[in-house]
């Protein structure tokens, strides 16, 4: 039975290689606060469960070994079946690792929700006060991406810049597909979809250029979503926003109906202005001229029900939703 | 002129020469492969004469044995076209590299991944898993036959219907690109308006009949039809498994359809369902199909932990360890499995709470898959453990599903998996269980039982040949996959920039060859094992030592299976039988009441394939006469009064006697 000692070494040699091999990827070291916390998460996560796998593991190659028909020392007992005690070990010893993972899952969840705003920056170090997080707006096109920056009256397609250590909020749509946000330097993903808006809380602790992309595959440019993201000093980070504010060109709705055309591969691109309200727009689905946004499409239902109800002009209050 | 334009577009609808893809060398060398092959084979069904013979005994049939074999034949025959697949994924994503775009067009990749998902899932693992519940179900409870025949081999050829016309995506027209689960708006009318998702739909929404109508039929079997004495608590766990997979079933499948409808409905009548606009909503889509898909992975393996139980306890020669534990392990699993879809998709957006529910109650399946794991431990303990092949497939997969079942829990915590959805982890890890799960046990499966069926054993050495180089394989195959995804890269990729990442697809791809051939050893160990049948015959219809009934008849068993109906006394019925100084009757015989072959499943599934293919194309006009002919030949079916016959009482005489004269 040499094959099954064979084949318990290539098992943990296997089982080594990943674990080693896989601390030093993007994902187990990544270089933004929020995804180190994921990260730290996925080794507490599988220690927890190696307690169960690993004993199963060596017991299944054990007794195979151990009860091979040809080994008559070892005790036959074809009838024994029944054991309560053991019972009892099997079914709580997963509980009680599910228990304490469970445990982990939900105040982990809670913690790293990513709607939830940030409060550190890294590690032992909180957010200094008066530091408000940049605000980046995130649509996920056929097939490139569009970044506007409120604050900085700018937008760019397929590149992606943010100073270190300020925390950064994405609100994320799409014009058509279903995409998925994702930078693994910096956090997890969330999904970009189409008239809704999803959101994701996250800071770069690392100066350095990291790959983002669609974790969704949304058609045949879908290959070609990828843009970088630029974590850069708050100095450098004032120099390219007057980079695009000086390169770019105004992102009107008309130049904006030009880029929403199916493309792929997109160039980075800089705008320096950008028409007003124009994100709202795209994830109101009403920047055609004449359309009316889904917001407004709701409150004027629900204005219709409360004027009939009520007659007074409580509909105003609907449009802050 | 135009009327006669408008006249051809009611009679074909969307097709034209330009459909078939005869640009495409692939797919043309495909296709006078499958001409020249599909020809060969014609042509010697006709030449031997065999056309009438498998008429009769085969297509017509609905005997559930042979149903049982004509759905793992299927399996067979869709795994070969799913792994040709699967196996150019893994060439083109180990040449796509930098300049190097790989050999295949991204709309050929793109058709190949979402073909490779369907085919593996619905027309592969499925038509296993049906198989051979369909095969063992009706001999393990000592039944002669399903509760409705007739319907079972409806199913059977509703199953093959679908299968169908997914190969006939490959040459007329195109398939989906959409990815396995079709997920809008990418599949909404105004992003792919080809005939792809609608090859798609139509293909699950045919299949799907059949697998419902096989999921209530198991179900009455199983619960209506079991031996005297037989009662719940004395079934043997795989009857219970399927059970609960039928159950799964019959609840899970109603929901595939309604989910598929309402997206032809946006497809068809440009109605608003999944779509962006007007009030409509892809979310509800991604719900709905997980509301199905994840049941539809237990319906899976649940039947697959039966055949372990069923191995592991032959094998050691010794009782199943906590059957009582067991069952009540897969009653949880059947509850819980309804309440996991959304960690299909964390990332969606839903609220903390919400993540952590479904991240919980996934991994609180985990306790009573674990508890399965450790009682086969315990069966293996204290037993006289025979390394016959379905042993080395059951120790296989043992050791490689509790990693992807640490995988899997570690992807139902939420943040984590906000790092590893979408990316190759997820892919290495639903391989992880369905290769190291559904297809190791499908492949145990099929040597523990192929006895039974055939009368002869399979040949050692090939199934030793094939088990090593699929899980070898395995390993080679998608441990890369694990280590790509903490690299963060993500799936349906059809080129890469980073050449670092390159070495870990050329091993993948190793592995896969490796698979291959495995796959290669298991076809020619069917071969060599007829080829040799003389000398491995089993002539005692027990070859294991067995502990269930289906051992107690003939191999291949009668077409009544039982002559008498067997008394059970204990969950081990076969086993305690023979304890017990069992003597095999061999007078007093009855004639035996038997459901009659019939034409009807075929014809009504061909039919639906006519319908399928005229709705895919718009060809309104056939569609409308084809959907009402299926009607009436339904219609018409319901007069055929003529379905039951006897087999005399001499024949049965006969038959016994000849098992007499060989077993003395």
């Amino acid at each position: 039975m040499s094959i099954l000692r064979t084949l318990h070494k290539i098992s943990i040699t296997a089982a080594a290689l990943t674990l080693l091999g896989g601390c030093d990827t993007v994902v187990m070291s990544p270089s933004g606060d929020i995804a180190a916390q994921q990260a730290s998460l996925i080794v507490w996560a599988t220690v927890l469960m190696l307690i169960v796998v690993v004993p199963v593991i060596v017991l299944t190659l054990l007794f195979a070994w151990r009860y091979r028909s040809t080994n008559k020392d070892a005790t036959y007992a074809p009838d024994w079946d029944h054991s309560t005690n053991l019972e009892l070990v099997i079914w709580a010893a997963p509980l009680a690792i599910i228990i304490a993972l469970g445990a982990l899952t939900w105040v982990s969840t809670h913690q790293l929700d990513p709607y939830r705003p940030l409060d550190r920056i890294s590690e032992g170090q909180p957010i200094p006060e008066g530091v408000e997080p940049l605000i980046v707006e995130v649509v996920a096109m056929d097939w490139k991406w569009l970044f506007f920056y409120p604050e900085q009256g700018i937008a760019v397609v397929n590149q992606l810049a943010a100073p270190v250590d300020r925390p950064i909020k994405f609100k994320i749509t799409s014009t058509t597909m279903m995409n998925s946000f994702y930078i693994p330097a910096l956090a997890g993903q969330i999904y970009a979809m189409g008239g809704m808006e999803t959101q994701l809380h996250a800071v770069i602790n690392e100066v350095g250029s990291y790959d983002g992309f669609s974790a969704n595959y949304s058609g045949a440019g879908f290959n070609g979503m990828r843009f970088k993201f630029l974590g850069m000093s708050e100095s450098n980070f004032e120099h390219w926003v007057t980079k695009v504010k000086s390169d770019g060109d105004d992102l009107s709705r008309s130049t904006y109906k030009e880029l929403e055309k199916p493309s792929e591969y997109n160039p980075v691109q800089y705008y320096s202005s950008v028409a007003p309200a124009l994100y709202d727009a795209i994830l109101n689905r009403c920047v055609d001229p004449g359309s009316i946004c889904m917001k407004d499409l709701m409150s004027h239902q629900h204005s219709a029900k409360n004027a009939a109800e009520k007659s007074n002009v409580q509909s105003e209050t609907h449009h802050a939703h | 002129m135009s009327e006669q334009f408008e006249l051809s577009k009611l009679i074909f609808g969307r097709l034209s020469w330009e459909s078939i893809p005869l640009h495409d060398p692939i797919i043309l060398g495909t296709f006078i492969m499958v001409l020249l092959g599909g020809g060969a084979i014609v042509g010697a069904l006709t030449y031997y004469k065999v056309w009438s013979y498998l008429w009769r005994e085969w297509i017509t049939s609905i005997d559930h044995k042979r149903i049982g074999v004509m759905y793992m034949i299927l399996g067979i025959v869709m795994l070969l076209r799913g792994f040709a697949d699967a196996i150019m994924m893994r060439i083109h994503q180990a040449m796509a590299f930098g300049d190097a775009t790989g050999y295949l067009p991204p709309h050929h990749y793109d058709q190949i991944f979402t073909a490779h998902g369907v085919i593996m899932i619905f027309f592969v693992a499925m038509p296993f898993v049906v198989g051979l519940m369909n095969y063992i179900v009706p001999l393990q409870i000592g039944a002669r036959d399903v509760a409705f025949p007739f319907l079972n081999n409806l199913s059977f050829w509703m199953t093959a219907a679908g299968a169908a016309l997914v190969m006939a995506s490959l040459f007329i027209g195109e398939f989906a690109k959409s990815g396995w689960l079709a997920y809008p708006p990418l599949t909404g009318i105004l992003q792919s308006p080809g005939v792809g998702v609608d090859y798609y739909i139509w293909s699950l929404q045919i299949a799907g009949v059949g697998t419902l109508l096989s999921g209530i039929n198991f179900v009455v079997t199983i619960v209506k039809m079991r031996a005297p004495g037989m009662n719940m608590m004395k079934m043997p766990v795989f009857v219970w498994t399927a059970l609960c997979t039928n159950i799964l079933i019959v609840a899970a499948f109603p929901v595939l359809t309604a989910v598929m409808t309402l997206l032809s409905l946006d497809r068809y009548l440009g109605m608003n369902f999944f779509t962006n606009d007007l009030g409509g909503n892809a979310m509800m889509y991604v719900n709905l199909i997980w509301i199905w898909g994840h049941p539809e992975v237990y319906i899976l393996i649940l039947p697959i932990f039966g055949v372990f139980s069923e191995i592991v306890s032959t094998y050691s020669g010794k009782r199943l360890f906590g059957y009582s534990s067991m069952v009540y392990a897969t009653l949880v699993i059947t509850i819980l499995s309804y309440l996991v879809w959304l960690h299909h998709f964390f990332t969606m957006g839903s609220g903390a709470t919400v993540n952590s529910f479904f991240g919980i109650t996934t991994m609180i399946i985990s306790i009573p898959t674990g508890a399965k794991i450790f009682n086969w431990l315990f069966t293996m303990y204290r037993g006289r453990i025979k390394f016959d092949v379905p042993m080395l497939w059951t120790i296989g997969f043992m050791i490689t599903f509790v990693i992807g079942g640490m995988t899997g829990v570690l992807l139902a915590v939420p943040p984590a998996d906000f790092v590893l959805h979408n990316s190759l982890f997820l892919i290495a890890h639903f391989h992880n269980v369905i290769i190291g799960g559904v297809v190791f046990g499908t492949f145990a499966a099929i040597t523990y039982w192929y006895p039974k069926v055939t009368g002869y054993k399979l040949d050692p050495f090939w199934g030793k040949a094939s088990f090593w180089c699929w899980f070898i394989g395995f390993y080679l195959a998608f441990m890369p996959l694990y280590m790509l995804g903490f690299m963060g890269v993500t799936r349906r990729m059809s080129h890469f920039d980073d050449p670092s990442l390159q070495i870990w697809f050329q091993i993948a791809l190793g592995g896969a060859v490796l698979i291959g051939l495995g796959i290669a050893c298991f076809l020619i160990q069917l071969y060599v094992s007829y080829k040799k049948r003389d000398s491995l015959r089993d002539e005692t219809g027990d070859p294991w030592d067995g502990r269930t009934l289906e051992w107690s008849t003939s191999s291949p068993p009668p077409k009544y299976n039982f002559a008498f109906t067997p008394k059970v006394y204990d969950n081990d019925a076969w086993w305690h039988m023979k304890a017990n100084g069992f003597v095999r009757p061999t007078s007093d015989f009855l004639a035996i009441h038997m459901p009659k072959n019939t034409a009807a499943g075929i014809v009504v599934a061909g039919i639906s394939t006519v319908f399928g293919f005229a709705m895919i194309w718009h060809m309104w006009l056939l569609a409308g006469l084809s959907f009402t002919s299926l009607i009436v030949t339904i219609i018409i079916h319901t007069f055929n009064y003529k379905r039951d016959y006897y087999i005399p009482v001499e024949e049965v005489a006969r038959t016994e006697a000849q098992r007499t004269e060989v077993l003395a």
